[in-house]
């Protein structure tokens, strides 16, 4: 046996701390070493041929690569080595980077240490056995979780590709969020005018199944293969029997909160949510409806000309595979009814940002009047409390919500629209302004119209007659201020949504310190996420404006069709592997393994029936929990069998 | 310590439109960023800095504005002016409070009565903004 080892310096990251020439001479005494070297960026293209020369002339069959980490370079070595007609998997790259160089500032230390990761690293080369990459078919269909505005660029752009998408969201239309917002920073395009014709289109789409009022119940499978259980609740009005005529909602005797408006109007239990809901047609709220007991009440039915309504409805379970699924499940926003000092819940001048939206919006409870809920008076001051909820690590969210700046600034200039006389103020931590002309945005508030900001937090709101009473700072002039305000707003924080923590639960897919769907790279795989083929788009991996989210999701969309674009894909070869010989059935990997890629099986062994362990090797991820937990020793996981870990600890101990 | 209050009325909205209209200037355009203040050469001499008399100014504080000394201690060398990111004209600015405070009190100073031996403690750009206090 030939094994070649290869110690990069790179520059000087690792130079500066191990002494490579050193390590690379003690190297050549280390057991089955046919040549060892050392070169400036092993990586480079000059450095991949000196290995490559090698194999070719010394006859090399495995090789050792101490550099940086095997997630940075390990596909560009394993590489050379098939090019090479080599193995892939009888390399082993030892992380003197990341694991010694920049760990370390004592150069005799980290060289010791880099030179006994090398020897265990050779040992456990000898044992290296090749492996077979293995290939799992692919489903061409696409699964688009929410139906905001990220799950409906999701949805048309890979329907746009030509794969078949299933679009689901839980409530009666698409739309999210962002159909309750009435203008968009920074251009103020009236956001239901920019939204809809999107919305119009996934319901035209050919490629498009848009399952409204359902919900992911059970996932199974694995890339390529997403086995997905959804419900679809009863609407009980056939959506192609409706004609939107309204004549149902004036007979309806129920009244409750429109969730659409912010609780702030009323509506029946048949409704639509607005006029552009998509699909366009109403849809009755079983908790409120009392005609689904159809000999209570039935009103709605016995004026439907078109025979829509049908009360037998039942949820429906749909079945189907895909190939690739995106959540775009989204956000809600921070319960700031916490934050008791500033009265939300109590005062009923202190509303949020969506409060806010819906009252100014032209389609909402005042028809765009700006009233305050108390008295429906116009509010003459408006004071509008930056960062309710974020930047605040002890008591609510430590993040920043990244829109609340420019949402407020947009706020108060609408405000400022409306009422002319009025004054609009801001209180602030910093103002954030980072996106495209949203820094003019907020320059044009203050110079144009005025809108007053000062730095400071507010500290606390009071009811003061028919007045709020706010005590803050002003952190520019170092003086506690107060002033008398008619409404007041809180730039309310974002937080995942329920949803979103759902789907991350349901596709194991890991979650970050602040509860958003955690990126496989916070850079250059912002999209991804841990479990190959789901992929996440818009706020479900942390605040985001609309521009940022529909790019998000365009580029989710793009890296989902990336895999249903391929007939199959290749899985790893460092699987599990059982030893039916060994395996006694106890099951202990089947609890172990957090992809649940084990089932227990029954097979014939010595003429009777017995328990026995499999793995599904598209669902491994070569983890090794099973391995470690097997009593007997009859799960080995290929490229790190126990052999080869044995070898590796028993250098090591030497030391 | 005792809480300001803020108030936005209509002797706010007087004296921040006055400033404005005296000075050309578009008061709301500071963003407080302070590089008037940290590039004055008199700083160190003013009970508030610059930017916190343009910040004073946007809220209507007239009385603190005028209590303060900072537009008596200004020069009008225009680095703040020059350097604004804002493009604002500060030292027109702190013209406009000068102007504005004598043409408040035209009588505070009448030139020919000043006595001789004042002229030298007196800072020369007080005397400037007095003989502009009709100009406009």
């Amino acid at each position: 046996m030939k094994i070649g080892v290869y110690v990069c310096e790179c520059g000087s990251n690792i130079a500066s701390t191990v002494d490579v020439e050193d390590i690379v001479e003690r190297a050549k005494d280390f057991p089955n070493v046919e040549v060892s070297r050392v070169y400036k960026y092993m990586c480079s293209d000059p450095g991949q041929e000196l290995i490559k020369k090698d194999i070719e002339e010394k006859g090399l069959d495995k090789v050792v690569v101490a550099a940086c980490s095997p997630r940075m370079h390990e596909p560009t070595f394993r590489a050379v080595l098939e090019d090479k007609g080599l193995n892939p998997y009888v390399l082993e790259i030892v992380n003197i980077r990341e694991q010694v160089s920049w760990v370390h500032d004592n150069k005799e230390e980290g060289t010791e240490k880099a030179a006994a990761l090398l020897k265990a690293a050779v040992l456990r080369t000898a044992l290296m056995e090749p492996l077979e990459k293995k290939k799992v078919g692919v489903n061409h269909k696409a699964l688009v979780i929410g139906g905001g505005i990220a799950g409906i660029q999701a949805a048309l752009d890979l329907a746009d590709m030509g794969f078949k998408t299933t679009l689901v969201e839980k409530t009666s239309s698409i739309g999210g969020k962002m159909a309750q917002m009435d203008k968009t920073f920074p251009t103020l395009d009236c956001s239901q005018c920019i939204l809809s014709p999107k919305m119009v289109d996934v319901s035209r789409h050919p490629n498009i199944e848009l399952l409204t009022l359902s919900e992911i119940v059970e996932v199974d499978g694995y890339v390529g293969n997403f086995k997905v259980k959804i419900k679809k609740n009863p609407r009980y009005v056939i959506e192609e029997k409706c004609t939107m005529c309204d004549d149902c909602v004036p007979v309806c005797p129920v009244i409750k909160h429109d969730d659409y408006n912010q609780g702030f109007a009323p509506q029946k239990a048949i409704y639509i949510s607005y006029p552009q809901a998509v699909p366009a047609s109403y849809v009755i709220d079983p908790d409120y409806c009392l005609g689904i007991d159809p000999l209570i009440c039935a009103k709605c039915r016995d004026v439907c000309g078109p025979e829509a309504i049908d009360f037998d409805m039942q949820p429906e379970i749909i079945e189907d595979v895909f190939g690739a699924v995106v959540i775009a499940t989204g956000y809600e926003t921070y319960p700031i009814e916490n934050i008791g000092e500033y009265g939300y819940g109590t005062i009923p001048d202190v509303i949020s940002g969506l409060d806010f939206e819906r009252i100014i919006s032209s389609g909402g409870p005042t028809g765009g009047k700006i009233l305050r809920p108390s008295d429906g008076t116009v509010p003459k001051t408006v004071v509008f409390i930056h960062c309710a909820g974020s930047r605040d690590p002890s008591k609510h969210l430590p993040y920043c919500s990244k829109v609340c700046c420019m949402y407020s600034t947009k706020h108060a200039l609408q405000y400022k629209h409306v009422v002319h006389d009025g004054t609009a103020i801001n209180f602030y931590i910093d103002i954030r302004t980072a996106g495209k002309d949203y820094e003019e945005f907020y320059q044009r508030a203050a110079e144009e119209d005025h809108v007053v900001y000062i730095r400071g937090k507010v500290s606390e709101v009071f009811q003061d007659g028919d007045k709020l009473l706010i005590k803050g700072a002003d952190t520019l002039t170092g003086e506690t201020v107060e002033l008398h305000a008619d409404l007041v707003v809180l730039a309310t924080g974002l937080i995942p949504s329920k949803g979103t923590l759902e789907m991350a639960s349901m596709f194991n897919v890991s979650i970050g310190m602040n509860g958003f769907i955690r990126e496989a790279h916070p850079k250059l795989k912002p999209v991804d996420t841990a479990i190959a083929g789901v992929f996440a788009a818009g706020t479900v991996t942390g605040p985001k404006d609309i521009p940022e989210t529909v790019s998000n999701a365009s580029g989710a969309a793009s890296r989902a069709a990336g895999i249903l674009s391929q007939d199959e894909l290749e899985i790893e070869g460092t699987v599990a592997t059982v030893d039916e010989s060994l395996c006694r059935g106890c099951g202990m990997c089947v609890e172990a393994c957090p992809y649940s890629a084990i089932e227990l099986i029954a097979v014939n062994k010595y003429g009777h029936t017995m328990q026995v362990a499999s793995v599904n090797e598209a669902l491994c991820k070569g983890c090794g929990s099973c391995a470690a937990a097997c009593l007997n020793s009859a799960i080995n996981q290929l490229g790190y069998t126990d052999s080869q870990i044995l070898a590796l600890i028993g250098a090591l101990g030497e030391n | 310590m005792s809480f300001e209050y803020l108030k936005f009325g209509k002797e706010e909205k007087d004296f921040i439109e006055k400033i404005e209209e005296i000075s050309g200037q578009n008061v709301y355009s500071c963003y407080q960023c302070g590089k008037c203040s940290a590039g004055c050469a008199f700083s160190g001499s003013m009970d508030k800095t610059v930017n916190q008399l343009i910040h004073l100014i946007q809220l209507g504080q007239k009385r603190k504005v005028l209590d303060s000394n900072t537009q008596w201690v200004c020069a009008s060398c225009l680095t703040c002016s020059v350097r604004c990111p804002r493009e604002i004209d500060v030292a027109a600015l702190m013209e406009a409070v000068r102007e504005y405070q004598f043409r408040e009190e035209p009588e505070k100073i009448v030139i020919s009565k000043i006595p001789k031996e004042a002229y030298d403690k007196l800072p020369n750009i007080a005397l400037v903004s007095n003989f502009r206090k009709k100009t406009g």
